[in-house]
């Protein structure tokens, strides 16, 4: 059983005892589930790692911001340590954690090697049991000492939940600058927490809905270049070079990879204003159509296996959510729900499927299950849109903006509907897409 | 909503608010009184100035349709008049939506309201092959608040009119 699990218990027992309800089935308690949205975050103590120098305190610092971003974790107060870890290899003194609620404990070195690589060790403890839970040694370049970071804080979450964790990722999104009605918007990418921006565009050319590929090295998105139709175009991370996808004689858009990364499905506007779905094989360049209705069919989805697609259509009235094989057959409407639904993302643990709703005059991200049944809703607004999820399917971010204000802005809610965070940008910013994880 | 009243019954006012949203400073100028006061009396017919001045560049659409109402069709018809008269001009039509969708949505939303619009002006005897359509979907509004006066005017199609050459 895992610290967090244990603390669970306790947590629960402590509750049942106070409002003298009957005792829970043990088998709900040591469960950690999402949908419940009633865990108290875990209190854990993050040192500054022994460096030397600043490295050590920056190090610690984007771990414990990144735990807790999660809403899973409390880091405690570095006020109120009373041990400071002089040997991080040496067992520390579990009760000066334990007097100060710290239940779990990191501790951890960073140095720097013959080569100049950066060595970061970490220690993970369990104070109450008094044991070494997790213990592992990273080596990298000292510039990417901020995904080392990542990477600890994904192994202490990972450690603690029985979850892969989702912070040693990026977001590609839209950077919005300027006035509203006349915003420049940019190609950008960066850190899951808001570190390291970079511009991928100019902002010359409008551009719109970004998506990484399984490689994480490309990425596929819209934009208007010159006189040219708005197409969907493709564009290598590493070398910033940029191809057209499509030559198809109008306008593509709302573009995703297929899970092998060897295709991009699209939306094409046929001449007579309609609007359907294709694929591209990016090896050979043969194009098929999925769809062929008299409507509007956009923002595909496919499953984790590659083996469906979910997507928006309006061919029923207003736009409502289908699921499709992915050579196209066995169209069927899963949403049938009051109001419009878009954007359709499915999980990456293939059980859910994201959407954007509207209806009553608000906006709503929300989740239901991949027949359409079991729908939930996470957050409303005036606008929110366009849900991406974290690489293990807990968290989704998206854009919200308030009535009257001059843009969008970046969010993230848990699956269970807790712990909405602003996600950090430099301007207004819209349509993110996650990243996967390295492996 | 009263302003697009307004807007139908007196091209003069139309003229205004598509001069505004040109000049991007939406609603913070006086009125003028008069046509004079606008210049409007050195608009020389057959210019594309004379075309959006005089005769309306563009049309407005219910909330998610792509329907062409009934006064956007005398409009329309105006335009295709007048783009037939003077055939040297090529064509383009921007379809636009409200910012009450979402943005892949709108953008094949402002795709059929473009659509939409030429193949009306097509009914007209306006050649297909002058006219090219683009969608712009949410991206490019003319008026910014957030209450229907606003998105009112964003569900448009506008018909662009170029010099051969340009």
């Amino acid at each position: 059983m895992n610290v967090l699990s244990r603390f669970l218990i306790a947590f629960a027992v402590f509750v049942t005892g106070l409002t003298g309800v009957a005792v829970l089935p043990a088998r709900a308690l040591v469960e950690i589930d999402i949908n419940k949205g009633n865990i108290e975050p875990l209190p854990i103590a993050v040192t500054d790692f022994l460096s030397g120098g600043q490295i050590g305190t920056d190090i610690s610092s984007v771990v414990a911001a990144d735990l807790r971003r999660s809403g899973l974790f409390a880091p405690v107060d570095k006020a109120a340590f009373i041990e400071k870890i002089s040997n991080p290899d040496a067992a520390p003194r579990f009760e000066d954690w334990k007097v100060i609620n710290a239940q779990t404990l990191v501790t951890g070195r960073v140095s720097q090697e013959p080569d100049g690589r950066l060595k970061a060790e970490f220690r993970l403890w369990d104070t109450f049991a008094g044991q070494q839970l997790a213990g592992q040694q990273f080596f990298a370049n000292r510039a990417n000492w901020r995904r080392v970071a990542h990477i600890i804080a994904d192994a202490i979450y990972e450690r603690l939940t029985g979850e892969k964790g989702y912070f040693d990722t990026r977001i590609v999104f839209i950077d919005e600058s300027g006035a509203r009605g006349q915003t420049t918007k940019r190609l950008a990418i960066m850190d899951q927490d808001g570190a390291n921006v970079r511009y991928l565009t100019n902002g010359e050319d409008l551009v719109l809905t970004p998506r990484f590929s399984p490689s994480r090295q490309e990425i596929t998105y819209m934009s208007y270049v010159g006189k040219e139709p708005p197409r969907v175009y493709l564009l290598q991370l590493e070398t910033g070079q940029r191809e057209l996808v499509s030559n198809f004689p109008g306008m593509t858009f709302a573009p995703r990879f297929s899970p092998d990364g060897q295709k991009v499905i699209m939306s094409f506007v046929r001449d007579d204003g309609d609007t359907n779905i294709y694929t591209m094989d990016l090896r050979s360049r043969t194009t098929q159509r999925l769809t062929s209705t008299n409507a509007i069919d956009t923002s595909p989805s496919y499953s984790p296996d590659g083996s469906k697609i979910v997507f928006t259509s309006d061919r029923g009235g207003r736009a409502q959510i289908y699921v499709m094989n992915a050579n196209g057959s066995g169209q069927k409407r899963i949403s049938f729900g009051n109001g419009a639904y878009s954007t359709p993302v499915w999980s990456p643990r293939g059980d859910l499927i994201a959407f954007t709703k509207q209806s009553g005059g608000q906006f709503s991200i929300g989740v239901m299950r991949t027949d359409g049944k079991r729908e939930r809703i996470l957050v409303s607004g005036f606008l929110v849109e366009g849900p991406t999820w974290a690489p293990n399917g807990r968290v989704l971010m998206y854009f919200r903006q308030e009535r009257g204000a001059g843009g969008p802005k970046l969010h993230s809610i848990d699956l269970t509907g807790r712990n909405e965070q602003r996600v950090e940008s430099p301007n207004f910013g819209s349509d993110p897409a996650w990243s996967p994880l390295l492996e | 909503m009263r302003r697009i009243a307004a807007m139908k019954s007196n091209p003069v006012i139309l003229a205004l608010v598509a001069g505004l949203a040109l000049s991007g400073c939406a609603s913070k100028k006086s009125i003028p009184n008069s046509a004079a006061d606008l210049g409007l009396n050195n608009v020389a017919p057959g210019t594309s100035r004379d075309f959006t001045v005089n005769v309306g560049d563009r049309i407005f659409f219910d909330t998610d349709s792509s329907v062409i109402r009934a006064d956007a069709q005398a409009i329309l018809a105006r335009q295709a008049q007048w783009l037939n008269k003077y055939s040297q001009y090529g064509i383009t039509i921007e379809g636009h939506a409200d910012e009450r969708g979402t943005r892949e949505y709108n953008l094949a939303l402002g795709a059929r309201r473009a659509a939409a619009t030429r193949d009306f002006l097509a009914g007209r005897g306006v050649n297909g092959s002058r006219v090219r359509t683009i969608s712009y979907g949410k991206e490019r509004p003319v008026a910014v608040c957030d209450d229907i006066s606003c998105w009112s005017q964003n569900r448009r199609a506008v018909t662009v009119v170029s010099a051969p050459g340009s």
